[in-house]
């Protein structure tokens, strides 16, 4: 039985930074931020972090597909939000996937989504493991890593039986080489020359390990369709494809010019648009880069033809809204010390007995449906809510985060607190019943908002503590794109 | 069948603190500016005060909890005392109190007080705060304006309502309370304003702006009842009786359910029977003098009037425009300025109201006295937000009406 990929998805945040805004602002202080102002790169909404990015993409990547059998969830990051707490948790908590798979956090390298994947494969069994890398890595302002970095998400739905991509080989090597590193507790990278990382990092490091993946799949460089190597800087997998002898029409693009590196997870995200690009029978190559690196090479099979449709990264990179005010991706970051005001003063302490015991409601979003009258409600409470009804504990569980609504009323207020004003918010009637007065997300200020629009859930960070170091998050509506694309 | 509270109970004295941005004045000082009027008004002893109630809704803003701080701020003599909060419906929740005491036969002579000391949080607009551990994981961070704007949106869909058309009939109606507060020395914006600065104010929740919204403002307002026959044994004449208290609480149907369409309020339609009902009033459209209504923003004073049966279900536009509720109208509808001139510290606004039908039905309203002597007034808050809250009706009257 062939053992690769099931299923895909991916995510991508939908403002994306102009770099020549960047360059506006910085280049009087490093002149040669302007050669790198070209383009536009992702940039996470302030309610955004790792761990909804990767909900984002796992939900993109299980469309269609049972939530409930999975053999694991690995998430990779080096931007988690907590230290200790399973931030894969979370995201198979908001997935609302079996409980029983089994969690697990892989960090601390650029590597880690590659391994996670690896890993995934290696032990892949008849029940399918969901892979997600995500990454929202900080930069100092006027960094040139602040240009060639994006945010986003990619996902990957592994194990044995009909795959999309059969793994035909697979090989890691590990070398301590610090190309760049973020020791604990603090918030930036610190990194060393480029020009070095090339020379010594991955000419050196990469070519062995391809090499032997290559042999032990008994393929040739020159039958590889799509080589997904993610460094940022120019010409780098094109001077690695030339030396391997893979055809330089292989070399898939890095996704600089519309997305940015998006960390860990950006070997993935190529991986995926190279899958989304693919006819059955491609050859795709993968390597992950950080203190050594994973080859993954795949062979795409009939099955990708019969994928559900889904955003994936192709229909994400089209859901965008060009940003070009600076200032706010500053703000979004806690790169500047900004006046916030007296209302965010307000103390968004989390009552973690509270928050366990509705973790259903506010993580899953699942609401009730009574038995007695049928009505569907949220949130889920003791008594029925209809009025021809009252019965008493007679609701069983019913999930309202894949649901659509639409907007029965709505505000822009600009009075009360938020990090991106004016605050959107309204109340959503959902189709099938049940409605909320809930937060939006991702509204884009040009666009005009109508009682009747249809809205779709994502989820998002409701609240920093930062005086605790904890965030909650719930679920926000969005307006529905139709801009989901053929896998 | 409960035979309501018509003409149980009787206004023996009110008070009335100045409203407005009291920097050096403490919720005590307003307190007693209150109640001193309303002592001297009833023309009785501290010690002839059977019971007090005290309405205040941000209490951690000011006094704290408990009505221990109004039997201090009073010196009232060991006699029973409770706090009531209710979000903006704590005024009259208070009242309601004292009143139902009275009828009870349980006291002769009870007071009622809300207070509202808002303008020391450094910033405008009502505090900002807390809805409790679970509402705060899944609410939004909602304000005043942000749910009562909502309205607009809803009303607009439902009645096929153009966006500048609304807006005006919006406008017509701050300018109105404007020109009303103008008029009363006790108000908070006194100010004339014009439709052209109305429109152009800052946006503050879309669709409402600057002068869409009421005051934030700091007062107290006090109120000393009894029966009809203790008032006339104290030598009281031309009696303003209570002829109807009534409530009515969400319970969840317009925020859970499916029917409710978010451009009107269920609880004051509910409470508008019952109180026309409580009153014996039969035709409120003709038989209403006057409304003091929860004019937080315009656009609730506006379906209000439609929820409270005087404008016809999408008609509200018409009436407004029309001068119906202009001091100088039909049926003039916050003749004292409002909450949005006189202003609005919560747990007073319950109690201001009463006390502005009190002194309209006594001849006593000077320069915004209605021409044509009023008969039956009515007093509306809305606590908490469209899609969720508490609506209080009282109405007043002379006695034997």
């Amino acid at each position: 039985m062939d053992t690769g990929i099931i299923a895909f998805g991916g995510y991508l945040p939908k403002a994306r930074l102009q770099r020549s805004e960047i360059a506006k602002a910085h280049s009087w202080f490093n002149p040669g931020l302007r050669g790198l102002a070209k383009g536009e790169r992702t940039m996470a909404n302030w309610d955004e972090d790792s761990v909804t990015m990767a909900v984002e993409a796992g939900r993109d990547c299980l469309t269609g597909h049972d939530r409930a059998g999975l053999s694991g969830l690995f998430m990779a990051s080096t931007s988690f939000p907590f230290q200790d707490r399973q931030n894969a948790g979370i995201v198979g908590d908001a997935l609302d996937i079996n409980a029983d798979a089994l969690t697990v956090d892989l960090a601390s390298s650029q590597r880690a989504g590659t391994s996670a994947l690896a890993l995934a494969l290696r032990s892949a069994g008849d029940a399918p493991a969901l892979v997600i890398a995500a990454d929202k890595r900080q930069t100092k302002a006027a960094a040139p890593l602040e240009m060639s970095y994006g945010d986003g998400a990619a996902a990957l739905l592994v194990g044995q039986g009909d795959v999309v991509a059969r793994l035909l080989a697979a090989s890691s090597e590990a070398v301590d080489f610090v190309d760049h590193y973020r020791g604990q507790g603090e918030e930036f990278d610190y990194a060393w020359e480029a020009r070095w990382i090339r020379d010594e990092g991955y000419n050196q490091i990469v070519p062995p390990v391809v090499t032997r993946v290559l042999e032990q799949a008994s393929v040739a460089a020159s039958d590889i369709s799509s080589f997904c190597f993610p460094p940022a800087a120019r010409n780098v997998a094109a001077g690695l494809a030339k030396k391997l002898g893979v055809p330089a029409e292989a070399v898939a693009d890095n996704l600089q010019a519309t997305c940015g590196e998006t960390g860990t997870a950006h070997a993935l995200v190529m991986l995926i648009k190279a899958l989304e690009d693919a006819k059955p029978g491609d050859r795709i190559l993968v390597v992950g880069f950080g203190q050594g690196c994973d080859v993954l090479l795949f062979e795409t099979t009939e099955a990708l033809k019969k994928l559900a449709p889904r955003v994936g990264i192709t229909g994400h990179l089209a859901r965008r809204r060009a940003e070009g005010n600076y200032h706010k991706f500053l703000a979004f970051n806690d790169l500047m010390v900004m006046e916030r005001g007296i209302r965010s003063e307000l103390d968004k302490a989390t009552s973690l007995s509270t928050h366990y015991r509705t973790k259903d409601m506010a993580q899953k979003m699942m609401g009730g449906e009574c038995t007695a009258c049928g009505t569907v409600q949220f949130p889920k409470t003791n008594i029925c809510v209809s009025p021809n009804c009252g019965a008493v504990d007679s609701q069983k569980d019913h999930p309202f985060a894949e649901k659509t609504g639409r907007l029965n009323s709505f505000t822009a207020d600009r009075l009360t607190y938020s990090p991106d004003p004016p605050a959107y918010y309204g109340m959503v009637q959902f189709e099938g019943g049940g409605r909320l007065m809930n937060d939006f997300t991702d509204i884009d200020p040009d666009e005009e908002l109508d009682v009747g629009l249809e809205m779709r859930m994502m989820f998002r960070v409701k609240d920093y503590d930062n005086a605790r170091g904890f965030r909650r998050y719930f679920w926000k509506a969005t307006p529905v794109q139709t801009n989901a694309t053929k896998g | 069948m409960a035979s309501g509270i018509k003409d149980k109970v009787a206004i023996l004295g009110m008070g009335c603190s100045k409203f407005g941005e009291r920097w050096m004045d403490s919720a005590e000082d307003l307190m007693v500016e209150a109640f001193t009027e309303a002592l001297e008004d009833a023309g009785i002893e501290k010690s002839q005060i059977d019971a007090a109630w005290l309405g205040t809704a941000i209490e951690e803003q000011h006094v704290g909890k408990s009505a221990v701080p109004l039997a201090k701020a009073l010196r009232l003599a060991y006699i029973p005392v409770s706090r009531v909060e209710n979000y903006c419906a704590s005024g009259t929740e208070a009242f309601r109190g004292a009143v139902y005491a009275v009828a009870s036969g349980a006291c002769d002579i009870a007071l009622a007080l809300g207070v509202e000391k808002l303008k020391d949080t450094g910033y405008g607009g009502l505090p900002q705060r807390g809805r409790g551990t679970v509402n705060d994981l899944y609410w939004p961070n909602i304000s005043a304006p942000g749910s009562f704007g909502q309205l607009a949106t809803a009303y607009r869909a439902k009645h096929g309502v153009n966006k500048d058309d609304l807006k005006r009939a919006m406008a017509h109606i701050s300018i109105k309370s404007h020109d009303n507060g103008a008029l009363n020395p006790k108000a908070h914006l006194r100010s004339r304003i014009t439709e052209e600065k109305v429109l152009n104010a800052p946006m503050i929740a879309d669709p409402l702006g600057l002068y869409d919204c009421c005051g934030v403002s700091d007062g107290s307002a006090c109120v000393i009842v009894t029966t009809p026959e203790i008032a006339k044994s104290l030598g009281k004449k031309d009696l303003v009786t209570v002829k109807a208290i009534q409530l009515s609480g969400s319970n969840g149907a317009e925020a859970e359910y499916n029917n409710w369409d978010g451009s009107y309020f269920e609880t004051t339609r509910v409470a508008a029977q019952n109180a026309y009902k409580e009153a014996g009033i039969i035709n409120p459209r003709e038989q209403m003098s006057l409304f003091e209504v929860h004019d937080c923003f315009s656009i609730t004073e506006l379906v209000t009037m439609e929820d409270l049966f005087i404008s016809p279900e999408g008609g509200a536009i018409r009436d407004v425009m029309d001068g119906f509720y202009d001091a100088d109208g039909k049926i003039p509808c916050q003749i004292d300025g409002g909450l949005k001139c006189f202003g609005h510290p919560i747990g007073a606004s319950g109690i201001r109201m009463i006390y502005e039908m009190y002194l309209q039905m006594q001849g006593r309203a000077g320069a915004r006295q209605r021409q044509q002597e009023p008969v039956f007034g009515m007093t509306h808050n809305l606590g908490g937000f469209p899609h969720q809250n508490v609506c209080s009706l009282t109405i007043v009257g002379k006695e034997g009406v």
